[in-house]
This record gives structure tokens, sequence and C-alpha cells, in this order.
């Protein structure tokens, strides 16, 4: 439980929160709900479709409640807090049914797990389903990786990629630990490191409109790095990141491109090439 | 080749210097080859996870530990300090501690000051006010030194002249020092060297800063590797220490893991060369050492950030610098851009505190939330969350009653009403699809020119179909 | 109302009604990691002591004073501080006046503002004794007094150190507790761990900034 409920006072000095234990994931469950992401939802939604795909593929059956929308973060990271609460209180809501939730997009999921104690943090009566909807949220590779224990038959052609993963789905789900792991089932994929891989793509939500110039730095050094590996593609989990670095790319006139992740797996689980 | 990289005005604003230094290629490359090697030198310090995280958890908690009885720890403090012949002097602003340091000086009818690395000093701005007042106050680091003979203020808390390469150094001293230029470091040096050693015989008083201020036994202790640290604590008759409040630890063993977890952090060593723990004046059987001992314990705003338990996190720092040294943003826009005293994800979210957010309105926003700072903190600041949480206090009304000192330099009630708008837009199932469908099906008309965004990318277009009518076709039901 | 009564009662304000935290400091952290079996102690402050350009020779107690002028001779050198008032001080003498070197012993035995000139520029080198050695971090323990003052280890280009090799502890927290320092520190306690460097410029290593340029240690093997 979070270190907010040490001392009963609450201006009592604070300590940093136990390092987490290693997650425990549970049996494979028959149904789930997929959380899409707005991003994923106007720009990826093809990429949600995929994530879909692949749970039904392991005999899920999977739930879209049309009523949602935004996990909040934009107005979380912004500073707008009540904002951002009455749109995480909805989502909260929404999702209250006990399934679990996979999110297919590393900082969404962590905004469920992490954040949505903070935002909720004056609510002490909220904080009970708050912490049961953190514990049934995934983010898709774990939940692929560590709750289906997918086996796959990699048919696709032999390729390389490169694999980026947001900041937020690496610190606080380890989102690259599982999409490494999950893209070294696939035999004929080889993964290419490339330089500087742990830094930001200058993404950072709203930070690429309010510092467009070091965002822009970043983004450029970012996607300079990715073509320089010597991969064909980059792959993504992450739907914010993949719109900053392939509209970096686009403006640059360059031939590289992302995908996001859901999609590389699912091509290559289910032989299915789109064009 | 090289270019000065000046002072900054302190009316400009962090993205007008950032595009200065962005556009710096010296700058940018000075700075990408020194933190990729201070980011490496830690990796090697801290090879083992377990041992890692451990000290870092220990480091958090000896230094809330601390903060959770400060007051009482800053008067046993000034007890021990008292009894061991130390004079202790408080200070709530810059401007008192300044005026206290010169009154010490003044007494001593002091003109030559030789200062050791000290952060605080520069939040006094201590130099410039004792020039105004004719009394020289010299940078014995030589990092520091060499900024100091230049105009310019550090760049970085540990490595002061990190965005100088050799033949800026070497032309400096040329042009100050008259001396020949040479691209050999080490004769750099040993020009620093002969040039402060004079400066040490002679001066009358020596500043330094505090590591870690021990209020078990009543002792300063400082760490370095330079030697100028010693020598501005012992070879002038008068040794000033200035220090933040937040500085004290309970017990002399606390300082065994912190100093561990310092030098590590910091510059990925084992330990500093020297490691200098002050307990008082010369005695009268001693043959050296100042005769007068002073500590000035600084608040400066410190108190405010304090004042919140979750804003009072930010005092945990014991300044290793590996914060700045980890962050995307500080790489490629150097010190300097912040413009003020602490640069990197330290200096955002402990300078609203000294000097009021609406003198950096930008600092919380000036950063993508990538939380590798936070990874790295070696006592464990949640940095990202402290962020955060100012970037809420910038935008309250003032209704609202911020928390931080200036609070609301950022509130904008026009910036409300578009998150007001984008909470009912994502609250409102059917309004949210509707403008799903709208989005998709008129993608094609979005703006090519999307302000901030197409600076850095092409104009995003939305997909023809939105995943919740993908979701809906493909399992066939809107279902829950 | 003071400075000092205003911050006190500022801070005082922030902690109301809450209580101090436990003191959960687990010496487990500081001390297991830096265990070393008695022989490779030395072993492992020589290695890290060597790293940042201390020069390091191990000897028998008698053999010491005829390294110390061994030292001086081979680099020209023509005096070196000792300390007559301490045990090394009087075997160092005794071997002076046996050996007759050149250069020539001094002592520090007057205030320093009676010799500031020439102690910051005519002395060359110093030997003084330590109270101990830390193996994990590759450290002298250094404990001044009026014998030995502050300046003696820091003033002369070339320092040298001798080291009893039975006083080398495992790590700073077990010599900490061993030597009981929190009953009492002096004015001054210093940890050395090398010549002194800098790396201010590019990062690039340059020693003997403004400490000493060499630090020898010659640690002395008793039993």
């Amino acid at each position: 439980m979070s270190e907010l409920f040490y001392d009963a006072a609450p201006n009592a000095t604070r300590v940093a929160p136990e390092r987490p234990r290693p997650r425990t994931y549970p049996a494979k469950p028959a149904e789930v709900t997929l959380f899409g992401t707005c991003v994923m939802d106007l720009f990826f939604p093809e990429a949600g479709l995929d994530a879909i795909r692949l749970l039904e593929r392991e005999g899920i059956r999977v739930h879209f409640p049309q009523e949602q929308s935004c996990c909040g973060q934009p107005a979380w990271t912004s500073g707008y807090v009540n904002e951002a609460r009455e749109v995480a209180r909805a989502q909260l809501n929404l999702l209250d049914n006990g399934l679990p939730v996979v999110v297919p997009s590393g900082s969404c999921a962590g905004m469920f797990r992490q954040h949505y104690r903070e935002v909720f943090a004056e609510e002490p009566d909220t904080l009970e389903r708050v912490e049961d909807l953190a514990e049934r949220t995934f983010e898709l590779t774990e939940f692929l990786l560590h709750v289906c224990k997918v086996d796959w038959q990699d048919l696709g052609q032999p390729t390389q990629i490169a694999l980026h993963t947001s900041c937020s789905a690496r610190r606080e789900m380890n989102t690259h630990l599982h999409a490494r792991e999950l893209l070294g089932k696939l035999a004929n994929v080889e993964r290419l490191d490339h330089d500087h891989e742990s830094e930001c793509c200058g993404f950072g939500g709203t930070f690429s409109v309010r510092m467009p110039e070091v965002s822009g730095a970043m983004v450029l050094d970012k996607t300079r790095s990715l073509r320089e590996s010597g991969a064909a593609e980059m792959v993504t989990a992450d739907g914010g990141c993949l719109l900053n670095i392939n509209g970096s790319l686009e403006k640059q006139k360059q031939t590289f491109r992302g995908r996001h992740l859901a999609s590389f797996l699912w091509e290559r689980v289910s032989g299915e090439v789109k064009s | 080749m090289s270019q000065r990289i000046p002072v900054k005005e302190l009316t400009d604003s962090f993205r007008g210097r950032a595009v200065g230094a962005l556009a710096d290629d010296q700058l940018r490359t000075n700075f990408r080859v020194a933190m990729d090697s201070l980011m490496k030198k830690r990796a090697d310090a801290f090879p083992d996870e377990e041992e890692r995280e451990g000290l870092r958890e220990l480091g958090n908690h000896i230094k809330a530990r601390a903060l959770s009885r400060v007051p009482d720890l800053l008067e046993q403090l000034e007890t021990r300090l008292t009894a061991n012949g130390v004079k202790v002097h408080w200070a709530e602003t810059t401007e008192e501690a300044n005026r206290i340091v010169h009154s010490i000086i003044e007494a001593k009818q002091g003109s030559q000051v030789v200062k050791g690395k000290s952060m605080v000093s520069e939040e006094m701005e201590m130099n410039d006010y004792l020039a105004e007042r004719n009394i020289e106050c010299l940078e014995s680091d030589m990092g520091e030194y060499i900024v100091q003979l230049d105009g310019e203020k550090p760049s970085h808390i540990i490595m002061p002249a990190i965005h100088k390469n050799r033949f800026q150094v070497s032309r400096l001293f040329h042009d100050k020092l008259g001396v020949d230029e040479t691209e050999d470091v080490n004769e750099l040096i040993q020009i620093g060297r002969r040039t402060l050693r004079q400066k040490f015989l002679e001066a009358d008083v020596g500043v330094s800063g505090v590591n870690f201020a021990i209020a078990e036994t009543g002792t300063l202790l400082l760490v370095e590797n330079e030697g100028n640290g010693r020598m501005s604590t012992t070879a002038p008759p008068v040794h000033i220490a200035v220090t933040g409040i937040e500085k004290v630890v309970e017990n002399l063993r606390d300082v065994v893991p912190l100093l561990s977890l310092l030098t590590r952090s910091a510059l990925g060593q084992p330990i500093t060369t020297y490691v200098n723990m002050i307990s008082g004046p010369r005695k009268a059987d001693e043959l050296d050492g100042p005769e007068e001992v002073h500590l000035v314990l600084l608040d400066n705003g410190r108190s405010g950030a304090f004042a919140d338990a979750q804003l009072r996190q930010t005092l945990n720092c014991i300044r290793c610098g590996a914060c700045m040294n980890h962050c995307p943003v500080y790489t490629r826009v150097g010190g300097h851009t912040y413009g003020e005293v602490y640069p990197g994800p330290i200096g955002k979210i402990i300078t609203p505190h000294m000097v009021g957010l609406h003198k950096v309105p930008d600092h919380p926003s000036a950063s993508s939330l990538c939380g590798a700072c936070g990874e790295v903190c070696p006592v464990k600041i949640p940095i990202p969350e402290m962020l955060q949480r100012l970037r809420q206090e910038n935008v309250k009304s003032p209704a609202e009653q911020p928390k931080v000192k200036d609070g609301g330099a950022k509130y904008s009630r026009k910036e409300r009403a578009i998150w007001r708008f984008w909470a009912s837009l994502n609250t409102s199932p059917v309004i949210y699809r509707l403008f799903l469908w709208g989005a998709t099906r008129f993608g094609k008309l979005a703006p090519k020119n999307v302000g901030p965004w197409t600076e850095n990318h092409s104009a995003p277009v939305p997909a023809r179909r939105s995943l919740h009518d993908l979701a809906k076709a493909h399992l066939n039901q809107g279902d829950r | 109302m003071s400075a000092r009564s205003n911050i006190l009662n500022k801070l005082r304000a922030g902690l109301a009604g809450t209580t101090p935290r436990p003191d959960d400091f687990d010496e487990g952290l500081v001390t297991r990691p830096w265990q070393y079996a008695p022989e490779d102690r030395i072993t492992r402050l020589r290695s890290l002591m060597e790293a940042v350009h201390t020069e390091i020779h191990q000897l028998t107690t008698e053999e010491w004073p005829s390294k110390v002028q061994e030292l001086l001779e081979s680099r020209g050198l023509k005096n070196v501080l000792y300390a007559p008032g301490t045990e090394h001080g009087k075997l160092l003498a005794e071997h002076w006046q046996r050996a007759e070197p050149r250069p020539e012993l001094l002592v520090y035995d007057r205030p320093i503002e009676e010799w500031k000139e020439e102690l910051f520029w005519q002395v060359d080198a110093s030997v003084t004794g330590t109270v101990g050695g830390i193996a994990a971090t590759g450290s002298l323990v250094l404990w001044p007094d009026r014998h030995e003052p502050r300046l003696m280890s820091l003033l002369p280009p070339l320092h040298i150190a001798l080291l009893k090799a039975s006083e080398v502890e495992d790590n700073l927290y077990g010599m900490m507790q061993k030597h009981n320092w929190s009953a009492g520190l002096p004015t001054n306690l210093l940890l050395v761990s090398g010549p002194s460097k800098t790396a201010d410029i590019e990062q690039v290593l340059a020693y003997g900034a403004h400490g000493p340029k060499e630090l020898v240690v010659l640690i002395l093997e008793d039993g």
C-alpha cells in the first residue's frame, strides 16, 4: 500500500514507497476488458483491433465498453487535478466489474496502476476501488507474456527490428523487459539495440507542445538513433511515442517508420501481412 | 570553432534560452559527451542492484528521519557546535546571510576571501555582494575558478565548467592570466594551482559549504577531490561555512551510507580524495587551523517547501547531480538555460520555493516526466511527482490558494476552460463518440499547421474509423 | 523575532501533530557488502589507492626510514617535514642521525602564522602517521594534532603516510564503531584516499590540483 497511509498525520514526513514485490500473475482468465486509450482510438485503431485479435487467439473473450474514453493523463500531467479526477472517475466506474483490464499502452496502464491513487489521494473512500483496479490492470505485453503465457510460431520472414519503450512503460511497468521477451519468442525476428535506448523520445504528452524546441531536439536524436541501428523498422507498445516518432520521421521525409507492437505481433503470429 | 556561452539574462524565458542553447553545437557536444561519461561512471559504481537499491532506501529513510526532527536537530547541532567553539548564525534570506558573512569579515578587517565550493554561496550571490563592498572573493575549486574568471555562473552543481572544453579554458587563461595557450589539461591545472596557492596564503577568510552537518557530534563534513576545501577551511584565520537548514543529519553513523551514495552517484567514485570533518576552531595547543569558525544556516524558502509533507521530500537532496546527469532535457540545453542557481531536475523542484513560481513559471513543465531522474536519485526524491505537484500549484487560481511561493503563475482562465471542455467531452460517452466520428470522418480537413506540434511533426491525420467503431463491429455489439 | 525563532517556528508548524520517524538504520547495508578476509584487506586498499595514482610500498617496521630517504633523494628534494614528538618521528630522526641523508629535517613546531611563506612554497615533503586505514574505499584516516598539524599533510607537494597493516579496518562504519568516534571527534578528522586531483576540464583527470601532487603510503607489516 502507498506510503500516504504511514502516519495518522497528513503532514508526516514521507519515505519512498517500498520497492514493489514482483507481481504475481493470475491464471489466464476467460474474459477481459480492453481499454483502448484515446491516442490509439484516434490514430492507431487497427493496432487496437490487433490487440483484441491477439487476446482472442488465446481463447479469451474481449469486452470493449463503448463508454470508455481517456485515462485522464493529459489533464493530470498538466496540473488540472479536478478535471483529471472527473475523467478518471468515469473510467474507474466503467471498469468496476472485476474483470482484468488489458491496456495496449504502458503510460495509460501506469496511470491506472500507479497514479490513480495520487489522483484520488484526497478521497480515502474511493481508494479501495482504485487499488482494486490497479491490481487488475495489465499492460498488453505483460498480459500476453505472464498471464496468457503465449506459445507462438513465427510465420513471418526474417527481419530486424528496433524496440522503443515509453518512459512510463519502462519505469512503471517494466514493459521493455516484457516486450523483449515476447519478441524473443519469434524465431525470425532479431531485435537490434540502438544508441541511448533508454532515453526519452521527447513526447511527454503536453511537453511536446509546451516545449517544442527541446522536444524536437529529443525526437530528432531518437529517430536518428533508431535509423542508425540498422533495423528495418521500429516497434513500440506505446501510441504516444509512436505518434511522436512517426510524425517526426514523416516530417523529415525519412522512409524508416515505427509500428505498434500489437500490429507487429499479430502479423507475425497470424501470417496476415497488411499492405 | 568554440563558442562562448554567455550568462543569460533572467528576464528571458526558459524556452528562449533553450532555443539559443539548442543551436550551440559546441555546447550540445560538450554536454552530451560529459553526461554520457557521468552516467557510465555511476552505473559502474553501482554494479549490484540489490546493494544499490538497499542503500538508496536507507538514504531515503535517513533523510526522512532527519527532516521529521529537523527543528530539534538544528538546535542540537547549534548546541554541540557552540560547545565546540563554533559560532552559529541563522539567516532567513540570502540578504541576511550576506550581511552576516560581511560583518564577520569586516570585524577582521578582511579584504581577501578564498572560497571552497558552495552552492549556497551561489544562492547568496556572495561574490557579487562582497565585491560591491571591496572584498575580493575568489573561487578556489578549479571549475568554479574557471567560470568566475569568465564572468559566468556554474552550469552544473558538481562540475561547474562542464560546458567548456580545454581549448576554451586555454584561451580564457591566456586572455585573463597572460599565460601561453596549451591543450594539455595537466598544464592548465598547474597554472590554476600556482595562481590559487598564493591566494590561499594571503586570504583573511575562507568560505566553504557543508555536505553534512552532524547534530550528534557538532561536526561539519565536507567532501572534495582537489584539496581547495581543506585549504580554505584550514589556512586562513577565519572559516565561515554556509549551508541550508536541510543539511543536518542526526547521527555520525548516518553519514556512512550518505557518503557512499553521494560520491558514487556524483562521479562514480567509491570515495572522494578528501573527506574533511571539522568539529571546531584551533585549540590552544594546536598550531594551525582557523581561530574562528562560523556556521551560517540559511532558509531562503526551504521552510516553505518543508511546510507541505509531499513537497518536503525535495529537501532530501544531497546535491550529487545524478539527476541532471541523466536528464535528457538538461543534456540538450545545459545548466545556464535554467537561469537560476540550481539547474536540472533538482533545480526545477527547489527553485520555485526559493524565488517563487512567478520567476520560474516554466520550470515545472520543462520536463517530459520521463522519470530518469527519480530512478537515480540516491535519496529517492520522487522528482516527477514533485514536478507534477508544482504543475498543479502553477495553474491554481488565487481562490484555490496555492501552497507554493507565488503559485498560480500560469493560472489561465482560458486554459482552465479548455480542460473543463476536455473533461466534459471525456465524461460524456455520447459526445465523445460524436467527437470520434467527426474527427475520423473529417480528419482530412484537419489543418496542416497545428501550432507547435507541426514544428516537429507532419500534421496528424486521424484514422478513417476509430477503435470504438472497429471494436464494435468486430465484437458485433456495443457491449459492457 | 529573530531569524532563528522564525525559522524554527515555521519548521515546527510544519510538523505539528506528527511524531519523528523511527531509527531504522540497518548496519548490514554498510558492512556486509564491504567485508574482507584479513589477508585481502591490504590488497583491496592497495588496489583502490593505486588506481588513483597513490604510490604504495609494503615494508617491515625497520625498513621504512631508509625508504623515506630513498623517496626524497630520488626526487632530488631538499627537505622534509616530520614530527619529532611522535614514535615514528623519533625513528626517522634516529635514521637521519646515522645515515646523514642530504634532505633536511624540518619541524612544524610553531604556529603557521610565523612561517606561512616558507610552509607554502619551500617545504618539499612531509612524513606523517595515520590512525588507520579503510579497505572498502582505499582510505587513510588522519587525526591531526599539535605534533602533526592539519596543513602538514596538505601543503607539501609530496606527502608520505605511514600506515600500520594491523590498523586497516574493513569499512568506515566498522572504523567508527571500533574507535567510538561519536564519543568525541578531534578538531579535524580526515579521510585521505589519494593524491589531489580534479576532472573539472572535460572530465580529464589531472593530479595535483591543490593538495599534494603525490601521496606515498608506506604500509608497515606489524604482524
